[in-house]
């Protein structure tokens, strides 16, 4: 159980450096989406042979969410704004895949740093949701297209649900309500359509909101 | 039940607020569903209700000693949304009402939270509810203020997920259950793992920091309650940044009980100083008189976490701080939204000369401008003056400096913006829309009540409130 479950974080993992690396936001969202499916698996693999329904149920809206919705709205929001790739990013490709994959190094090495319980010892899930979590903060912080943030804030997002994972069977409650994070992602989904339609937001380049400051 | 009813009668108020056909008489809900919520709010005050300690809602004592201050300013708030949406009549507020509804039930759930879960969930809700009224306006501007609050916001709200889980993680790692009440968590004490609970403290502050508006996670507030109306303003200000200090409070509680109350009470100092400092710091060099109240609003954030570090009489006087600053900035939000209106800018190179144009309203906003720079004898100045005492009394006498200093750079700040604002000779007011704006009852009686409440809260402050207050440090300090 655990080799296959490492198999598909480690799949997370390398699908991470795949996201800073694409300047073309339909491979970033094809990379994302590949990611969503990749996690909603792996509640029905740790789980094995005893499935419960809300565990099902869990993997069923996070691979409806992440992978198939979410996706979706973020292809709608693409073709409404008219824009295909992230020009000039605040933080260029190749320095943001040198910061994702020192900062996988750096999650490996402080993951075996905090202790763990036995049955979690031998798992990649650790390391992989902190990676996770801060190439979504590199993604958000050094990209200028908002539709690339969104991603970005998928992809932190995808990391939490990872570290959930090691609570699931404990305190399911918990880990469920990370579903609502997803619908965060769909507000700003909708409101970057809603705002495509009133014709406020022109180019989806955030470099544009500067009109609030000291 | 009657603390689920506080839940579920805003709730339904916004349902029903969704489904009324009629844009004229819609923002009525607001103070009816208002009354409600805060006649419920302060008979359960008045006589507490037993709460089963399992409870994954209730209306304990630290609910009961913040949220009937959020219920108070939210009821007065509704009554002047009534005559101010009649006079933003082109705007349909069909969503607006409803929203706030949703807001107030959500804010009600998030105090009376025992959970972590439940407690995530509804500050998430609340989160998400808040979005469409910082967008009410439907400017460029508003969408900017929208978006940065949602990315700032959630991520501050990811983040403290990510906290949550460390917290369940480092029970299940002391042997927990997986049972995540604040009780339970508590009862488990030195059994949490000591490098989970360290880790959950800095994500959970940071989380809820940024959802309270703590610098440097504060990057959101000032756009978002400059392009937003005063009632939003004056809700989120008072309202929601309470329900993240009071998550914080029970955070805290449990950090304590796990043997870390030294890493919690440096952090809560170090991060309040550093708050106060930087909004002095804006509050000097701002040009806009509503970003000016969201910078003063980073200020009192700052006061609470300095007040939460001190142990039981500094947390004490935060409560009372809770209280006088949320019905202060109300009365502020609601002056300033008035001023406004008709002045058509927010903006000092626009605006002069106020106190001719609308003399009652400038009278409120100056006012309450020395209220909430705690000059006596309005509520501020008694619960600031407490959380120095307790400040001194703990020989944390730099930190009382520093609280002092910041205090006075934040009066030069905020008397340099209002004297601008409210001085002068005014310039041609009939710019926006040509129509001009009347300073009516429905829109001077809500503030002037507010700055009474203040007043009132200062020179005598319940012995109701007070025994709430030192019911819910109790709680918080089950073990001193």
């Amino acid at each position: 159980m655990i080799p296959a479950l490492n198999l598909l974080i480690g799949l997370a993992m390398g699908l991470n450096l795949v996201a800073l690396g694409s300047s073309r936001l339909p491979s970033l969202i094809r990379t994302v989406a590949t990611q969503g499916i990749a996690l909603g698996l792996m509640p029905l693999i740790l789980e094995g042979s005893d499935l419960d329904w809300r565990i099902i149920l869990v993997a069923l809206a996070t691979v409806a969410g992440k992978g198939f919705v979410i996706p979706g709205l973020l292809k709608r929001a693409m073709r409404a704004a008219n824009i295909e790739r992230e020009i000039q990013p605040f933080i260029g490709l190749v320095p943001s895949l040198l910061l994702g994959a020192g900062g996988t190094i750096a999650a490996v090495a402080l993951a075996g740093a905090l202790p763990l319980l036995p049955e979690h010892a031998g798992s990649l899930l650790v390391p992989g949701a902190l990676a996770s979590v801060l190439t979504g903060f590199i993604l958000l912080i050094g990209r200028a297209k908002a539709i690339s943030q969104v991603c970005g804030y998928l992809i932190l997002e995808n990391g939490i649900y990872l570290f959930g994972l090691l609570l699931i069977k404990a305190t399911p409650l918990l880990v469920e309500a990370g579903v609502l994070l997803d619908l965060t992602v769909g507000v700003f989904v909708l409101g970057i359509i809603i705002d495509r339609i009133q014709r406020a937001f022109d180019s989806l380049d955030t470099r544009k909101l500067t009109a609030l400051h000291e | 039940m009657n603390a689920l009813l506080l839940i579920l009668i805003p709730l339904v108020g916004a349902v029903l607020a969704a489904l009324w056909p009629d844009n004229r008489t819609r923002p009525r809900f607001l103070p009816a569903v208002g009354f409600m919520h805060a006649v419920l709010c302060f008979r359960l005050l008045a006589a507490p209700p037993a709460v089963s300690p399992e409870a994954w809602l209730g209306f304990d004592p630290l609910a009961a000693a913040v949220l009937p201050a959020v219920s108070l300013l939210f009821f007065v708030c509704g009554v002047y949304a009534v005559p101010y949406l009649r006079i933003r009549k082109e705007r349909p507020n069909r969503v607006f009402v409803a929203a706030l509804l949703a807001v107030l039930g959500l804010l009600s759930a998030g105090h009376q939270a025992r959970h972590l879960g439940v407690l995530w969930i509804a500050t998430e809700a609340v989160t998400l509810a808040a979005v469409p009224l910082l967008h009410f306006n439907n400017t460029p501007r508003a969408f900017e203020a929208t978006w940065k609050y949602l990315l700032v916001g959630g991520t501050g709200i990811a983040l403290s997920l990510l906290g949550s889980f460390c917290l369940g993680y480092s029970s299940l790692h002391g042997g927990g259950e997986g049972n995540l009440t604040f009780v339970a968590l508590i009862a488990q004490g030195p059994g949490l793992s000591r490098p989970w609970v360290l880790a959950a403290w800095v994500l959970l502050l940071v989380g809820y920091g940024t959802k309270m508006g703590l610098a440097p996670m504060h990057t959101w507030k000032p756009d978002a309650y400059g392009e937003a109306s005063g009632i939003v303003g004056a809700i989120l200000a008072g309202g929601v940044t309470s329900v993240a200090f009071s998550a914080i409070l029970r955070i805290r509680s449990v950090v304590n009980s796990a043997g870390e109350s030294r890493v919690a009470d440096h952090t809560l100092l170090a991060i309040g100083l550093f708050s106060m400092a930087a909004a002095a710091l804006f509050l000097l060099g701002t040009r806009d008189y509503k970003r000016m109240l969201a910078y003063s609003s980073i200020e009192h954030m700052g006061i609470l976490s300095i007040g939460a570090s001190l142990g039981p009489l500094g947390v004490w006087a935060a409560l009372f701080h809770v209280w006088s600053n949320s019905l202060t900035k109300g009365a502020l939000f609601l002056s300033a939204g008035n001023i406004r209106r008709a002045a058509g800018s927010p903006s000092l190179d626009d605006v002069r000369g106020m106190a001719a144009v609308v003399p009652r309203s400038a009278a409120i906003f100056v006012t309450g401008m020395f209220a909430i720079t705690a000059c006596p004898p309005f509520g501020p100045f008694f619960s600031e003056l407490k959380i120095l005492g307790a400040a001194l009394r703990t020989s944390h006498g730099l930190a009382a400096a520093g609280f002092l200093v910041c205090l006075l750079f934040a009066f030069f700040g905020l008397t340099r913006v209002v004297f601008a604002v409210v001085d002068g000779r005014p310039r041609r007011v009939a710019k926006a829309g040509g129509k001009r704006f009347r300073e009516t009852l429905g829109l001077i009686a809500p503030p002037l009540l507010l700055l009474f409440l203040s007043l009132w809260l200062g020179l005598f402050t319940p012995a109701l409130l007070q025994n709430t207050w030192t019911a819910a440090v109790a709680q918080l300090f089950p073990n001193p």
